[in-house]
């Protein structure tokens, strides 16, 4: 398969981890933090880990969305999808996740009009279908949904469709990695940064984090060879003593962005002066609302929701995952009271969640002693 | 697999209690909340208490003569697809559990629930399926029921059948009778039904030269038996939850590791591509016409001869091997040396497949 294939070549790949065993200087210990939850999906998924030499350790960050929505808003958007003729739509990732009384999906069972959609056009289609019934899309996501969901606002008020509106749950990255530079906990040397994200907002965001932080950052793709080379592209500028921002996922992500989406997120979307986040707390200017001309889609404003803070199980600890201070096994709840199946934080339902991608694809690895070839 | 009549001579010698308060979609999708609901609730009420892992058929015996027995349902939306449809689903699927359990499908029984506003022309339509299906399968379909449910009160329409077969000389299955060093065979590429199914539905916006891999496979099994029936441990049908569901159960079955070969395991490239756009494992992907089959070393190369010599064989191959371990789980190795667990399916991505 294109673009996919070229990108898990065994031969390149092994060479790739030999380069990094070449480059990385035993008598130091490397943390490097991957940003996205794609990239600690795929370290998981491609065995990376394996790849690497001991003193080379990875640390998930806090780009998993659905991760980071504190369940309050979850619990937000739940009482919409129990108001009268509402149909709710939210992308499957949100579907398992917790609120307070259950999950969208057991709301579905107990008779709520829930539904997954892949895109937020789907859910426009389907107020298109259903004039008689409000659809309100559960919208989540760093800057790569967000042009979307944008888009579809756009078109829902060029054909004046108004039994549609948006639970808006948009995040921004850089705040979320400022706050956990910030962190007092944060003992990393480089950033894996993210790849999706970066195809809207480019690479030249993130000069400051190598300017004034003194740490490389390389935005670096999905597959088992994107996550490596970036891996062998930090250790270069580290051995080097450098600090700059490199884009190793060049075929898809222009350093300046992508102006067009950036404009319409301009155009529909207005920044929060502060938004709550799991295990983080309140960062400024870290998400986004309707602006004033999208009021009449705008959830927040039709509905009256509880907007109650809800905080999260005590003995979970959600938020030092998703600061990297701990590994999801680490959590005292990690595969006894939180399993993907019953999972008690966000981060045990999406496969961009550490705590799940590493119950599914490494929890007992370690029980064994060594795998025979 | 895992219905009523599969349930019912097998459970664990541990109690499980099912303590979930509500039936969800989950507890239809063949992972671990059907594996709960079965074990939980089904077999401590209606079998007792026995040690015999569950199968996809059950054996019983009458006047000394030993027969299978086995029901499946199918809810399939929608109810006809590229490949095939429900009628052709309900036959397949009885007669290939009794293959998986070492048994040719000689009878089945059908009862249709049916809604009321059903168009005659639909159900015709899968009744001629039905009986294609039965014919080219070598079994007779013997008898049935039909109820009617008002309108809004089912999906069109449900089949459920039920079978009983004539057990393969020769053929001896337990997943206790794996070893380490056994070799795992595929009968061909996986996950063509799930995603047939997913784009049938016609929500993606996505389009696939794809086909349902819905067929018979007691073909395939009886060319397995004739060429390695003693060295055969363990075979079972990938539904619902896929291969990486169908493996866990056989891992925590016979209490040894399973380690697949990624590299190795057929998916035609329209299935991995669909995959890759929306976030799904093959491994966990539905199948209607392969099975997987464990086999002594010493006669994997027979067997594995023997399937691809058979019509529709040609794409079996050999995915993995029995380990000592990780025990009671599957593990997944790249040809580059990383290696990842394989768990069974949680939740239900892909509601009523079959």
């Amino acid at each position: 398969m294109k673009f996919t294939d070229e990108f898990r070549d065994t031969e390149l790949i092994l060479r790739t981890s030999d380069e990094i065993r070449r480059l990385a200087d035993p008598k130091r210990h490397y943390r490097m933090m991957e940003v996205c939850g794609g990239h600690t999906h795929a370290i998981y998924r491609f065995g990376l880990n394996d790849l690497l030499p001991p003193n080379i350790e990875l640390v998930h960050g806090p780009g998993c969305p659905v991760c980071v929505l504190p369940m309050g808003r979850i619990d937000d958007g739940l009482a919409i999808a129990a108001e009268k003729d509402v149909i709710f739509t939210a992308f499957g990732d949100m579907m398992r996740v917790p609120g307070t009384h259950g999950s969208p999906l057991e709301h579905k069972a107990r008779g709520a009009d829930v539904r997954i959609v892949y895109s937020p056009a789907d859910a426009l289609k389907i107020a298109r279908a259903n004039p008689s019934r409000h659809v309100m899309f559960f919208a989540i996501g760093f800057e790569t949904t967000a042009p979307s969901t944008a888009l579809t606002l756009m078109r829902a008020k060029a054909e004046g469709i108004r039994n549609f509106s948006v639970f808006c749950n948009h995040v921004t990255i850089i705040p979320a990695i400022r706050a956990i530079l910030d962190s007092p906990d944060m003992r990393i040397d480089a950033f894996i940064g993210p790849g999706h994200v970066s195809t809207v907002i480019g690479c030249r965001v993130y000069e400051w984090i190598a300017r004034n932080e003194g740490k490389p950052i390389v935005v670096s793709g999905f597959e088992p060879l994107d996550v490596l080379q970036s891996v062998v592209m930090i250790l270069r500028q580290m051995e080097r003593g450098e600090a700059k921002v490199e884009n190793q996922y060049r075929r898809v992500v222009p350093w300046e962005g992508n102006r067009a989406a950036l404009k319409v997120m301009a155009d529909v979307f207005t920044l929060r002066s502060y938004f709550e986040w799991r295990g983080m707390g309140f960062i400024s200017q870290s998400a986004l609302a309707l602006s004033d001309s999208y009021a009449d889609w705008d959830a927040e404003r039709l509905f009256n929701v509880p907007g109650i803070r809800v905080t999260d199980p005590k003995a979970a600890q959600c938020g030092e995952v998703l600061k990297g201070v701990l590994k999801p096994q680490q959590c005292k709840l990690f595969g006894s009271e939180c399993t993907p199946e019953n999972p008690v934080g966000a981060l045990m339902v999406s496969s961009e969640g550490a705590c799940a991608a590493y119950y599914q694809y490494e929890h007992r690895k370690s029980q064994l002693v060594s795998i025979p070839a | 697999m895992h219905d009523m009549a599969t349930a019912l001579p097998a459970s664990k010698p541990k109690t499980i209690r099912f303590r979930d308060p509500q039936i969800e979609m989950a507890h239809g999708a063949g992972g671990k909340a059907s594996r709960r609901l079965i074990e939980g609730l089904f077999a401590p009420i209606l079998c007792g208490l026995s040690s015999e892992p569950l199968n996809d058929a059950a054996t019983i015996s009458i006047n000394g003569a030993t027969i299978a027995i086995t029901a499946d349902s199918f809810v399939v939306s929608p109810l006809s697809f590229p490949g095939g449809s429900i009628g052709e689903l309900a036959v397949n699927g009885t007669v290939n559990d009794l293959a998986v359990s070492g048994a040719r499908a000689e009878a089945l029984v059908v009862t249709y629930v049916l809604e009321a506003g059903l168009p005659t022309e639909i159900l015709e339509a899968e009744v001629r399926a039905m009986g294609r299906a039965a014919s080219a399968a070598g079994v007779a379909i013997a008898g049935g029921d039909t109820k009617v449910v008002e309108h809004g009160k089912a999906d069109k329409m449900y089949i459920t059948t039920a079978g009983v077969g004539r057990p393969i000389p020769g053929v001896q299955l337990s997943a206790r009778s794996a070893r380490p060093g056994d070799v795992i065979l595929i009968s061909g590429p996986i996950g063509d039904h799930g995603i047939t199914i997913l784009l049938a539905r016609g929500e993606l916006d996505l389009e696939a030269d794809i086909c349902s891999d819905t067929r018979p496979v007691i073909g395939l099994v009886e060319a397995l038996a004739a060429a390695a029936a003693p060295g055969l441990r363990w075979m079972r049908d990938p539904t619902r939850g896929g291969v990486a569901t169908t493996l866990n159960e056989f891992a925590r079955d016979c209490g040894l590791g399973v380690c697949l070969f990624e590299d190795r395991i057929p998916v035609h490239d329209a299935v991995r591509g669909a995959c890759e756009l929306l976030g799904l494992d093959p491994l966990h992907i539905a199948n209607e016409g392969q099975f997987l089959a464990v086999v002594a070393p010493e006669y994997a190369d027979a067997a594995l001869e023997a399937l691809q010599r058979a019509p529709g064989g040609q794409h079996a191959c050999r995915i993995g091997e029995v380990r000592e371990q990780p025990a009671r789980s599957v593990l997944a190795s790249t040809p580059y040396g990383g290696t990842r667990i394989v768990d069974m399916l949680v939740g239900d991505p892909l509601p009523r497949i079959c």
